[in-house]
C-alpha cells in the first residue's frame, strides 16, 4: 500500500525539482479531499470523501443530443440483422486477447468514448481458452469455418479449460451432468461473475497499479514455496502483464492510461478501457461492471463546477458509455442460448445504496445512468440494479419506480441485506451475487435441480426419464401413499450425495479455470488477497416445496411404469402451496434451502472458498422443467419450473405481495449468493394514475425491504402487450422484460420461453 | 372456492333489469330490509363470514392493503364481478382474532408501503358488529382502515364503527332512483342518507362509480352523481371504474343468467368524458 504514496510523493518531488509544475497525480486529483485512498488503493474511501449526495428529483436530466442519437442509430440496422442471423459478424481467425484486435469504432467522428472488443461493432471474437469445442460448435452454428492453424494450436499445443476439466471429472459427475441434475456448469466457457474494480484505472492510472502489484509480489518472496505460494506469485506476474497489455490497447486508440484520469471524459474512458480489456480477454458467463455511477459522478461534478462540462455533455458521456456496454458480445452456441436466453452478458451495474454512516450513495449520475433507458430506449444491458433502501431519497426512489413502470428494465436488491454483510462498496455480479468490489470474487457454480433430486429420492437414485441409476441406490418405496417422513429421509440422503458430487465438480472446474483461463486483468483490478466464495445454486425450489407439501398434507399415490419407475402421481385432497404467505408451505421451502446449504458446507472447497448458494434460475427454468418428470405437486412432466425463488405459476392466489412475503421467508443467510423473485404486474395493478402507480411501487419496494426481502425484478406489463409482441416481433425491437435476475429483449426469447413468460402469474387488480 | 360449484345450482332469484325487485324471494337474505338481522345468521362481534382475502395494491384504498371480502350482499348489481360473494353461506366462519392474525402477517410490509386494511365484500355492513370489532382492532394496531360499501345498509353502521374507519369507499352506482333500482334491485335512498351522514361527520370518502355504457353513462346520471359528491364536501377522490367483463365466467359457473350480455366496456373516450363531469365540479377524479 505504501508503494503508491512513496511513488507519487517521489514523482511529485521530482516534478517540482525539475520545475515542471504539479505531478500527474496532483493535476488529476485537484480539488479532491485526501484520505487513505491517496496513499494506497482504496476506491471506497475516495468515494466516501468526495461524492456529492443528490436528494432532488429527475428534473435536471438532459435528453439525448443529436450526436448521441446518431451514434445509436448507426447500430439499429445491425441489430436487426443480428436478431435474424443470431450473430452479426464473427472474426473466426483471431483468438481474442486484450491486444489482439486493431481499434474499432461505431462512428469515429462522433464517439466520445471509444473502444470495441474487435475491429468492428458487433463482430464477435473467439476466446478458445475456455474450450475449443464451444468455439467450434458456435462457429458451425452460424456458418463459419474454424481456422486450421488456430484449431491445431488449441487442440494440440495449448490445453483449454474445457479439456482439462474433462480430464479430471469422475463418472459420477458425468452421470449427474448428463441427467441434467447438475446443470449449466462453467466447464466449457468462462465462469464470469468476477468484477474487476475498473474504477482503479481511472483513479490511479495503470502504472501505480503495477507498482502496487509488484510490491505485493515482492512481499511474498519467502518460502516455504507451497503450491499456493507458487500459484500466487505466478498469478501476480500475469496480472502485471495484463496491466501492461491494457496500456498497449489504450495506446492503440491514442490514449495513455499509465497515469490517472484528469477529466470526467478521461475517467469514463479509462474505466471503460479497463472493462473492455476484461471482455476482450474473457468470455465469462456474466461480465459485470460493478458500482461506477457515484464514482464517476465525482469527476462529472468537478468538471461541471470548473465550467468545462454542461449537464448535456455529462449525459452524453454516460450515454456513450452505455452504448458501448450494450454492444458487448460473446460467441456462444445456440444450446447455451437456450439455457441463458437472449444472448445475455450481464453487464450489471449497481446504483444507489447507503453508506455505513447512513448517507445515501445517490448522486446525479445515479439518475443519469437510469436516464439512458429513456435516451437510448429500454434495453436489457447494462443490467441496471438498484440497491434499494427505504432510506434512499424519495426523489430517487420515485424516479426508479417511474423508470420501472416505463421500461421494466430495472432490478432491485435490498441494500438493507447487502450492506451489513458485504459493506457499502458492494456490487452485484450477474443477477443477485453480491461482492465487495475489488476485494471479493466468486467461483460461479450454476445450480442443481432440486425438484429432480426429490424424484431421485422417490425412485431410489434412478432417473425418472432415462431409468438410469445415477444417484445412490435406496430400498424400494413401500405402500400406496407416499409417507412424508420416509420421503424426507430419502431426500436427505439424496441431497447429501448430490452436494458432494456438486462440490467435487466445482472444485475441479475452478482449479482448471485458474490454470487455463485465469482472469488476468480482472484479478489485477482486485486486491492481491481476495475473499473467494463457492457459489452453488438450486433450481426448482417451489416445485420441490409444493411437492413436499402435497405429500405432507394430501394423499399422493405414486404411479409406476413398466420399468417400475414412479413416473406420475395422483394427488387426493388439498395442500397449501408456497407463495401465499402460508407458513405451513413456506417453511418447507425455507427448510429445503437450509438443508441443502448444510449439506454443501460439509465438503471442502478449492482455495478454501466460502460456501454460498443462490436460488436463481435465470431463464433456464424452462430447460430444467423440460428435463424433469412429473412431480408430486401435480406439475406435469416437462412443464417449466417457476423462475428463481418464485412460487409456481398460478399457485400464488393472493397477489404479488403475498407471494413476495413467502419468498422473503427464505433465509438469506443460507443463500448468500442471492434469492431471486420476478414479479409481473399490470399497470392497473399498481393504481389508476401514473403518480399513484409510482407511489405504490415505491411502497411495494419499501415494504419488501421491510420484511427482509432480498431481490425483486419488476415488470409492469400487460399480457396483451406480450402476446402482440410474440405475434409481431418486428414492432417491439426494444421490449425488455425482467426474468430472474436479469433483463432480456422479449423478441430474442424462443417461442417456448415467450409462452412461459406469458403464462407466468400476472398480478393485476380486478 | 370449490364450494361454489355445489351451490351454483341454487336458484338465487336474480332480478332482471327493469323487473321486479323481489330479489330475495327465493333466498334467505333480505334485499331491502336493512333493519332486520338475517334469520339464522346472527351478526356477531366475534365471528364473521369471510369469503376471501387478498393483498392488493392500487385499488380498494391508498397503497398496498390487506383486503377482506365478506360474504353476503343484499344487492344484485347487474355488473357485479363477484357474484360468488352474494351468499353469506359461501363464506368461511372466521373469528376477529383469526383475521387480525392474518392481517398481522402482512403488517410490516403494509406499514412500510403506506397502505392499510380494507373490508369489502359482498356488503360488509351485513355484518356490522364483526366489521366494527375488526376495524377497531386494526386501528388500535396503527393501521389505516377503509370500509368498501354500497351504503345501502348504512344505518347499520354505528358511530363507533365509523370511529374505527379512516376512509369509506362509497359505491354510488347511480344518482337516479329508477336506474339504481334496476341495476341493483334495491333503493338508492339509504345510500344517499349514509353519504350525508358521512359528510356530516367529515369522514373522508372515495366515491366509486362504475361506468356501464347504456346503463349508467347517461350524462345526466353521471352529473347527478357528481353533484351529490361535490355537495357532500368530504369526497377526496372519485374513482370512475370502467365496466369490465372479467366476472362473466363466474355467472356461468354459478348457473346464473348474466344480465349485461352484449354490453361492451367503455372506451377511453367515454371514461374521460365521465371523469370530466366530476372534475368540472371541482372533484379529483380518476378513471381505472
Amino acid at each position: 500500500m505504501s508503494v503508491l504514496s512513496h511513488q507519487t510523493a517521489e514523482a511529485a518531488a521530482t516534478a517540482r525539482a525539475a520545475g515542471s509544475g504539479p505531478s500527474a497525480h496532483e493535476r488529476a486529483w485537484r480539488g479532491f479531499a485526501e484520505g487513505s485512498w491517496s496513499t494506497g488503493i482504496d476506491v471506497r474511501d475516495f468515494i466516501q470523501r468526495n461524492y456529492t449526495l443528490y436528494t432532488g428529483d429527475a428534473g435536471f436530466l438532459a435528453g439525448p443530443t443529436p450526436r448521441t442519437t446518431a451514434v445509436w442509430e448507426r447500430l439499429q440496422d445491425m441489430f436487426v440483422l443480428e436478431r435474424e442471423r443470431g450473430v452479426h459478424d464473427v472474426d473466426a481467425v483471431t483468438p481474442s486477447t486484450i491486444t489482439s484486435h486493431r481499434p474499432g469504432y461505431i462512428d469515429a467522428e462522433r464517439e466520445l468514448i471509444v473502444g470495441l472488443q474487435t475491429d468492428a461493432p458487433l463482430r464477435r471474437a473467439i476466446m478458445p481458452n475456455g474450450g475449443w469445442r464451444m468455439v467450434e460448435n458456435s462457429l458451425a452454428a452460424y456458418g463459419y469455418e474454424p481456422d486450421p492453424v488456430v484449431k491445431e494450436f488449441f487442440t494440440t499445443h495449448r490445453k483449454t479449460h474445457n479439456a482439462a476439466v474433462f480430464d479430471a471429472y469422475t463418472p459420477q459427475i458425468l452421470a449427474a451432468r448428463r441427467a441434467h441434475l447438475i446443470t449449466g456448469l462453467p466447464d466449457a466457457y468462462g465462469r464470469g461473475r468476477i468484477i474487476g474494480d475498473y474504477r482503479r484505472v481511472a483513479l490511479y492510472g495503470v502504472d501505480a497499479l503495477v507498482a502496487a502489484k509488484l510490491a505485493d509480489k515482492a512481499a511474498c518472496e519467502k518460502g516455504p514455496f507451497t503450491e499456493e505460494l507458487i500459484r500466487h506469485r505466478e498469478e501476480l506476474a500475469e496480472q502485471v502483464r495484463a496491466l501492461g497489455e491494457l496500456k498497449e490497447m489504450a495506446a492503440s486508440y491514442g490514449y495513455d492510461v499509465s497515469g490517472p484520469a484528469t477529466t470526467a471524459r478521461e475517467a469514463v474512458q479509462w474505466l471503460y478501457f479497463a472493462y473492455l480489456g476484461a471482455v476482450k480477454e474473457q468470455n465469462g458467463a456474466a461480465m459485470s461492471l460493478g458500482r461506477t455511477s457515484t464514482f464517476l459522478d465525482v469527476y462529472l461534478e468537478r468538471d461541471i463546477a470548473e465550467g468545462t462540462l454542461t449537464e448535456e455533455q455529462a449525459q452524453e458521456l454516460v450515454d456513450d458509455l452505455v452504448i458501448k456496454l450494450r454492444i458487448v458480445r460473446f460467441l456462444r452456441t445456440p444450446e447455451y442460448d437456450e439455457l441463458f436466453s437472449g444472448d445475455p452478458t450481464w453487464v450489471t451495474e449497481s446504483i444507489g445504496g447507503l453508506s455505513h454512516d447512513h448517507r445515501p450513495l445517490v448522486t446525479r449520475t445515479s439518475f443519469r445512468y437510469l436516464q439512458t433507458l429513456y435516451n437510448l430506449g429500454p434495453a436489457p444491458e447494462p443490467n441496471l440494479t438498484v440497491l434499494w433502501s427505504p432510506d434512499l431519497p424519495l426523489g430517487f426512489r420515485r424516479f426508479c419506480a417511474q423508470v420501472s413502470i416505463d421500461t421494466s428494465a430495472i432490478q432491485y436488491e435490498s441494500d438493507e441485506q447487502l450492506r451489513p454483510r458485504y459493506g457499502d462498496d458492494t456490487a452485484i455480479a450477474c443477477c443477485v451475487s453480491a461482492m465487495a468490489v475489488g476485494k471479493q470474487m466468486q467461483f460461479f457454480g450454476a445450480r442443481v435441480n432440486l425438484a429432480k433430486t426429490l424424484l431421485y429420492a422417490i425412485n431410489g437414485g434412478r432417473d425418472e426419464i432415462s431409468g438410469a441409476q445415477v444417484g445412490p441406490v435406496l430400498p424400494p418405496l413401500g405402500g400406496d401413499v407416499l409417507d412424508y417422513e420416509d420421503v424426507r429421509a430419502r431426500l436427505r440422503i439424496m441431497m447429501g450425495w448430490l452436494a458432494e458430487t456438486y462440490v467435487d465438480a466445482l472444485n475441479i472446474i475452478h482449479f482448471m479455470h485458474d490454470r487455463y483461463a485465469y482472469e488476468r486483468l480482472e484479478m489485477a483490478l482486485h486486491d492481491s488477497d481476495v475473499l473467494r466464495t463457492m457459489a452453488c445454486g438450486i433450481a426448482g425450489l417451489s416445485v420441490a416445496a409444493d411437492s413436499l407439501s402435497a405429500i405432507k398434507h394430501a394423499a399422493v399415490h405414486p404411479v409406476r411404469d413398466e420399468r417400475g419407475l414412479v413416473v406420475d402421481y395422483l394427488v387426493e385432497g388439498e395442500f397449501p402451496t408456497y407463495g401465499n404467505n402460508d407458513d405451513d408451505a413456506d417453511e418447507l421451502a425455507a427448510e429445503l434451502v437450509s438443508a441443502f446449504m448444510a449439506e454443501l458446507r460439509k465438503h471442502p472447497t478449492y482455495r478454501g472458498a466460502l460456501h454460498t448458494q443462490s436460488v436463481l434460475t435465470i431463464t433456464s427454468n424452462v430447460v430444467y422443467g423440460k428435463a424433469t418428470g412429473a412431480t408430486p405437486d401435480g406439475r406435469r412432466a416437462g412443464e417449466p419450473f417457476a423462475p428463481g425463488a418464485n412460487p409456481m405459476n398460478g399457485r400464488d392466489k393472493h397477489g404479488m405481495v403475498a407471494a413476495a412475503l413467502s419468498v422473503a421467508k427464505l433465509p438469506y443467510d443460507q443463500a448468500q449468493d442471492g434469492i431471486s423473485l420476478t414479479t409481473t404486474v399490470t399497470p392497473a395493478g399498481l393504481g389508476a394514475t401514473r403518480e399513484e402507480r409510482i407511489t405504490n411501487l415505491v411502497g411495494v419496494l419499501d415494504g419488501y425491504a421491510a420484511v427482509d426481502g432480498f431481490h425483486m425484478n419488476v415488470n409492469v406489463l400487460d399480457r396483451a402487450t406480450l402476446e402482440d409482441a410474440m405475434a409481431h416481433p418486428e414492432n417491439y425491437p426494444q421490449l425488455t422484460i425482467r426474468v430472474s435476475g436479469y433483463a432480456v429483449n422479449f423478441v430474442r426469447l424462443s417461442p417456448e420461453q415467450q409462452r412461459d413468460v406469458i403464462n407466468r402469474t400476472f398480478h393485476g387488480s380486478l | 372456492m370449490s364450494s361454489l360449484l355445489t351451490c351454483g345450482v341454487v336458484d338465487l332469484g336474480t332480478p332482471r333489469v327493469g323487473g321486479p325487485t323481489g330479489a330475495s324471494a327465493a333466498a334467505s337474505e333480505p334485499s331491502h330490509a336493512p333493519a332486520h338481522p338475517v334469520p339464522g345468521h346472527p351478526d356477531r362481534a366475534d365471528l364473521g363470514m369471510v369469503h376471501s382475502w387478498d393483498v392488493v395494491t392500487g385499488a380498494d384504498g391508498p397503497g398496498t392493503r390487506f383486503v377482506t371480502f365478506l360474504a353476503g350482499c343484499p344487492l344484485r348489481c347487474a355488473y357485479c364481478h363477484n357474484p360468488d360473494t352474494w351468499k353469506r353461506r359461501n363464506g368461511t366462519p372466521t373469528t376477529v382474532a383469526e383475521l387480525v392474525s392474518r392481517m398481522h402477517s402482512f403488517k410490516r410490509f403494509i406499514a412500510a408501503s403506506g397502505g392499510g386494511v380494507t373490508v369489502s365484500g359482498g356488503e360488509p355492513l351485513l355484518q356490522p358488529r364483526f366489521v366494527e370489532a375488526y376495524l377497531r382492532a386494526c386501528k388500535d394496531d396503527g393501521m389505516h382502515t377503509a370500509l368498501d360499501t354500497s351504503g345501502y345498509l348504512g344505518d347499520r353502521a354505528t358511530d363507533s364503527l365509523l370511529d374505527a374507519t379512516d376512509l369509506v369507499l362509497l359505491d354510488v352506482k347511480s344518482s337516479d332512483p329508477d336506474t339504481y333500482r334496476d341495476l341493483t334491485s334495491v333503493e338508492l335512498a339509504p345510500t344517499l342518507a349514509f353519504g350525508e351522514r358521512l359528510a356530516a361527520r367529515g369522514l373522508p370518502v372515495r366515491v366509486r362509480f362504475v361506468l356501464v355504457p347504456g346503463v349508467t353513462d347517461d350524462p345526466a346520471n353521471v352529473a347527478g352523481v357528481a353533484e351529490l359528491a361535490a355537495a357532500w364536501g368530504n369526497v377526496e377522490r372519485v374513482d370512475v371504474l370502467g365496466y369490465h367483463r372479467l366476472g362473466v365466467a363466474k355467472y356461468a359457473d354459478l348457473g346464473l343468467p348474466y344480465r349485461l350480455e352484449g354490453v361492451e366496456p367503455p372506451t377511453a373516450e367515454q371514461l374521460a368524458a365521465a371523469v370530466e363531469q366530476f372534475t368540472r365540479r371541482g372533484l379529483v377524479a380518476v378513471a381505472s
